[in-house]
């Protein structure tokens, strides 16, 4: 049994999320609660309230917070090419049939500062197929979202990055896609320009255009069952017919009723195509 | 009233020279153990899959990666994937997040302990291993404050004496026992029962 103080806690989180909901229009209800327990706990050290429950006057009268609270709450933690063998996986298995397709559209959804969309530009620019291809990175964090529109990295962080670059398949350098000055480093406007940055909150918003590849990567973990399933089934009904959906290594298409949509093309790697037939 | 198990659930945190301790004790504890077995040990970025394979092959127990979104079952010993912290939800089934590293490590000891006292708290028990930091101490107290029960390697026995003596300092173990004496602590807390109103405060 949790203690009184655990069951404290569980009601100032419930009222946190009512909070948001109800003034905001932001709904976590159906966020997993032990890391949403953390954020919200996280959130109210932020700024600077003894208990969650002090956070309430602040959610509910302060009318500038949001852009905090959206921050603190989607924690925005991405980085280029994590993963190496997906990525590979995508530059060798799934560019080559994409490259069949006269225009390509291709949504990342929780792109937060937008490292993930970066890596998948360059990987299209390096297959020859970025000049035919619309990248819709979204999230519900803006501020993160202003910092990936930017495209500035700290310099070490490129180079921390180029050993993930060369195992996700790449043989030219990463430092070449950006312009390096005073210790920083901006991703090349040739590349940019094929990535739109939009707000899009997967709780509420829908289906916005037919897209070829979906990639939502540690995205889902956040999300309790129910939502979970309404996600992957805004992901399929986004999706063309034979179009592709990677998800995070550890993330499952489970028991969801999207999940007969899709054959797995590489089950480790959580590559799946959605099939022909909807059944 | 009828008797019920003092420990429902067992937690374990080690860092370095973990690997080694944690072949020490899974592999001792017996077939029927009543209760699931959740481990986070700090392997680095990919050995995970090689290290539960082997302790598969030397366990009773079925020993498996902890399932995003699968519930936690007596009798099974999983380990939490590597690069993902592990929490419990409050029905007992695993979360996994890719928030940013909490004392340097991601899995994070502290992360598990902390959420698993909101689950199962005083019928929680949470063994503190080897380790070259203080991952796991402040979510030692956090078991502690929910009524659980704390286990501490002996630093004396611990390859690194950091983690287990951090966890002494919190003043939350309830036991302090070498490598060879934890195996056989963990089964006779599982096994041992009392009137469900003694445990209550």
């Amino acid at each position: 049994m949790p203690s009184k103080h655990e069951r404290t806690r569980a009601i100032e989180v419930d009222l946190v999320v009512e909070a948001l909901a109800r003034r905001h229009g932001y709904d976590f209800s159906d966020y997993a609660k032990a890391s949403l327990r953390r954020r919200v706990a996280a959130l109210a050290v932020t700024l600077g309230c003894p208990t969650i429950s002090d956070l309430l006057p602040r959610l509910l009268h302060d009318e500038a917070i949001l852009p905090t609270v959206l921050s603190t709450l989607s924690v925005p933690v991405t980085e280029m090419f994590r993963d190496p063998l997906v990525f590979k996986a995508i530059r060798e298995h799934i560019l080559p049939v994409l490259a069949t397709y006269p225009r390509l559209n291709i949504w990342q959804a929780g792109s937060a500062t937008g490292e993930e969309a970066y890596s998948l530009a360059i990987m299209l620019e390096e297959a020859g197929l970025l000049h035919k291809v619309q990248i819709y990175a979204t999230d519900i964090n803006d501020a993160a979202m202003a910092k990936a529109e930017e495209g500035i990295l700290p310099a070490d962080q490129i180079a921390k990055y180029e050993d993930a670059y060369r195992k996700a398949g790449g043989t030219r350098t990463l430092a070449q896609y950006f312009s390096l000055g005073y210790g920083f480093a901006k991703l090349s406007a040739s590349l940019k320009d094929h990535i739109s940055f939009a707000h899009h909150n997967l709780v509420s918003d829908g289906v916005f255009c037919e897209v070829n590849m979906v990639i939502c990567r540690n995205v889902l973990i956040y999300f309790d069952k129910s939502l979970q399933d309404h996600v992957l089934g805004l992901f399929e009904a986004s999706l063309s017919r034979g179009g592709f959906l990677c998800l995070g290594s550890r993330e499952n298409l489970g028991g969801s009723a999207a999940a007969h949509h899709f054959t797995p093309l590489d089950r480790e790697l959580r590559l799946f195509k959605k099939s022909g037939e909807a059944s | 009233m009828s008797p019920r198990p003092v420990v429902q659930a067992v937690v374990i945190g080690c860092s370095a020279g973990g690997i080694a301790a944690l072949h020490h004790i899974l592999p001792r504890l017996p077939a029927d153990l009543p209760v699931p077995v959740i481990v986070v040990c700090h392997t680095g970025p990919s050995p995970t899959d090689l290290f539960s394979s082997v302790l598969r092959r030397d366990c009773r127990l079925p020993v498996m990666e902890a399932p995003e979104r699968g519930t936690a079952r007596p009798g099974h010993i999983y380990v939490a994937p590597a690069d993902y912290h592990l929490l419990m939800e409050e029905d007992k089934t695993f979360a996994l997040s890719a928030d940013p590293r909490v004392n340097n490590a991601r899995p994070a000891i502290d992360l598990l302990f902390e959420s698993a006292a909101n689950v199962w708290g005083e019928g929680l028990l949470a063994v503190q291993l080897t380790g070259a930091n203080d991952d796991g101490a402040a979510g030692m107290k956090e078991v502690k404050a929910a009524g659980g029960l704390c286990l501490v390697q002996d630093p004396a026995t611990a390859t690194a004496t950091a983690m287990p003596e951090a966890a002494i300092a919190t003043g939350a173990a309830d036991w302090v026992a070498p490598l060879d004496w934890i195996a056989f602590l963990i089964t006779s807390l599982c096994f041992s029962s009392a009137p469900a109103q003694d445990c209550r405060p």
